[in-house]
């Protein structure tokens, strides 16, 4: 493979590293796909995918992260661009022809076959012999705890028990990549929360590589060796949950990602490594060793919900990086208190330990000092 | 809002009421048909017995109606057959948006619209203007197909709508070609429908008259006969012993698709009894979930 290059993508964007040499594991190359002559649903997709890697496509619906997942299973055929997988093109093969296999929302269990049946049907439809195959599904069936309930049919089954047979039922493939399309949106949340931990377990166990497909940050980042964050068919940012969730790339993956509050100015000096910001109303400075901002230029921050300062700390009046700001709702959700907050004529979200939730309780319309740290203000790219 | 009692008592008697215009006729006709022999077609009853049913298999008529029946029945089976395979394939075809898709759409439909008497005439007509005889096999039956036609694929379009397309996607992940997917999924998931489409052209096929009446030729089929008998001789008791065994006919079909559709549902929810836990498994009975599974089956 000429490319050496692990991951292509929009510029700027950092690079996760990636584990395999080039040439085997998943490429994807200039992945266009268009419906009709007005919708472009994904647009011009570079990506590299390894084996044994576990990589979410995140974005908010109408994205093009479930269209592209469909592209790589073959149920969607590309308009232009290309599928690789271990240096082979996936181009014009029928799902039945290609070394992956989906887990759908909606499970798409077979309900006329018992558990064991739909297990086996991969199998089957392969010609191993009923034996083997029987043994096989068994096998799979064990994996996922559900080897007592072989005979059942999927609708005698919980949700979270349905989930699972559909694990066994495209594990018992051994496929090369395992595709799974919002596996987890149609458990109610507490099941959700455990299954996601379940699914990155197994993942490490099998070595296996799993495209993930959801809506939900929050589990993107809980399952994810990398993530792709998708707006409007085009990759925004790809990297690890860590710099996705505190570094956002432009101003799409801050919003998106969510608790970001995102400010907009003119650069007002750029020294020493520090980028000063006039945002009208909010005066910011950020430390920004590397960045290109010139004085004058328009220029977009984000500040994480958890990195702002609330009550102490309060710092002298004129100072960058503080605010005063009044307590529109105190959120409580335990392990934290979600603060939101009207300050300079905007809304901002602050997030403290839930322990200090005695302190803020019953304060809403009265007004606290915020502040934050300039290493926490990001520069965004518009 | 509660119901007041008069409320209910007067709904009641209403329904009751709809009931008996709706099957009365026919229980009329069931109860006569088993006159004695000095019987009339009207009440009083006098006399209890079979004997005009007895008259419908062993009388002076009965080789005719005989005849006719089997005619009936043959056209009714081979007019179902027709239509459930053409409306399956034509409810294939509307799974998917495509050109004019609407039209063609009321076009089928509008087999419901025409009354039967003209399509017949029309029919015949036309045959006659290609120089062609009309006949049962050859008119009547297409007639009655397409009369069929709009039932049936209605039927299909309800079961389409229902059914989740995702398992075909599924069944072709998990390897199986075209084909396959139609047999090993597709087929199994709608074949009560396509059953139910059969039903469907076989009674309307096997009550019909309109739309036989003047293609047939001479080869009566049970309505028309039952007509002719109406029309051309003494009506006695045995029409009705010949009325209720046909509605019998048709109700033994409905009967048996139920009965089908009962013994699929009742498969299908297999165990079903077992109490749904979902919580159970997160106190860790489990063994563990899937990670400690999937160590354990590596270690065999």
């Amino acid at each position: 493979m000429p490319d050496e290059q692990t991951v292509t993508q929009r510029e700027g964007a950092p690079t996760a590293p990636s584990r395999t040499p080039s040439g085997t594991g998943l490429e994807l190359k200039s992945l266009t796909k268009r419906f009709g002559d007005e919708v472009v649903a994904v647009d011009d997709i570079n990506l590299h995918i390894a084996h044994g890697e576990y990589v979410v496509l995140l974005g908010p619906s109408g994205c093009g992260k479930t269209t592209t997942l469909r592209m790589i299973g073959g149920h969607e055929e590309p308009t232009s661009g290309d599928i690789v997988l271990d240096g082979q093109s996936l181009l014009g093969l029928t799902p039945d022809k290609r070394p992956t296999t989906t887990v759908f929302q909606h499970f798409a269990l077979f309900p006329h076959r018992s558990v064991r049946e739909n297990v086996e049907f991969g199998p089957k439809m392969h010609g191993i012999s009923k034996a083997e195959r029987r043994e096989k599904a068994m096998t799979a069936l064990d994996m996922v705890g559900l080897g007592a309930m072989s005979d059942r049919k999927p609708s005698a089954l919980s949700g979270g028990q349905q989930q699972r047979v559909a694990l066994a039922r495209v594990l018992v493939m051994e496929p090369k990549a395992l595709l799974l399309d919002e596996p987890l949106g149609d458990l109610d949340r507490l099941l959700r929360l455990r299954m996601r931990v379940e699914l990155r377990a197994l993942q490490r166990q099998l070595g296996l590589m799993f495209i993930h497909v959801t809506h939900d940050q929050e589990e993107a980042l809980s399952v994810g060796d990398r993530i792709v964050v998708m707006h409007e068919g085009r990759i925004e940012q790809v990297a690890d949950p860590f710099t996705i969730s505190n570094l956002p790339e432009n101003v799409r993956v801050a919003s998106f990602m969510g608790d970001n509050n995102i400010f907009e100015g003119t650069v007002t000096s750029h020294e020493g490594g520090r980028v000063s910001i006039d945002g009208g109303d909010a005066q910011l400075r950020a430390l920004a060793a590397e960045s290109d901002a010139r004085v004058g230029q328009q220029a977009v921050v984000s500040v994480r919900a958890a990195a702002v300062q609330v009550g102490e700390d309060a710092r002298d009046a004129n100072g960058p990086n503080q605010l005063l700001g009044q307590i529109e709702v105190v959120e409580y959700l335990g392990d934290l208190v979600k603060l939101h907050l009207a300050a300079a004529g905007r809304r901002l979200v602050a997030k403290v330990p839930g322990d200090r939730f005695p302190e803020f309780r019953g304060r809403e319309g009265s007004s606290v000092q915020l502040s934050w740290k300039e290493e926490d203000v990001r520069l965004l790219r518009a | 809002m509660r119901r007041g009692r008069w409320t209910k008592r007067i709904l009641a008697i209403y329904f009751v009421l709809f009931l008996l215009f709706l099957y009365g006729p026919m229980i009329v006709m069931a109860a006569l048909s088993f006159q004695g022999p000095q019987g009339a077609v009207t009440f009083p009853m006098r006399g209890l017995g079979f004997h005009w049913w007895d008259q419908l298999v062993n009388g002076p008529r009965s080789e005719t109606i005989r005849e006719t029946a089997i005619r009936s029945l043959e056209l009714s089976v081979v007019s179902g057959l027709v239509v459930a395979v053409l409306a399956f394939s034509l409810s294939m075809g509307y799974r998917r948006r495509f050109r004019l898709d609407g039209v063609l759409f009321y076009l089928i439909m509008l087999a419901l619209m025409t009354p039967g008497i003209l399509l017949s005439l029309g029919t015949s007509f036309l045959w006659r203007y290609m120089e062609t005889e009309t006949s049962l096999w050859q008119t009547a039956l297409g007639t009655n197909v397409v009369w069929g036609l709009p039932f049936a694929f209605l039927i299909m379009v309800a079961v389409w709508n229902r059914y989740d397309a995702t398992v075909e996607e599924a069944s072709r992940d998990l390897g199986a070609g075209g084909l396959r997917t139609f047999r090993e999924v597709t087929l199994p998931l709608v074949w009560t429908g396509v059953l139910g489409a059969f039903l469907f052209g076989f009674t309307l096929a096997w009550n019909e008259y309109d739309r036989t009446a003047l293609l047939a030729a001479g080869e009566n089929t049970l309505p028309l006969e039952i007509f002719a008998l109406t029309v051309g001789s003494v009506i006695r008791p045995d029409l009705y012993a010949l009325g209720t065994a046909t509605t019998a006919v048709s109700l033994i079909g409905v009967g048996l698709f139920l009965l089908v559709a009962a013994i699929v549902l009742r498969r299908r929810a297999r165990g079903v009894s077992e109490p749904r836990e979902e919580y159970g498994e997160l106190a860790g009975e489990n063994g563990g979930g899937l990670a400690a599974g999937a160590s354990a089956s590596r270690a065999r």
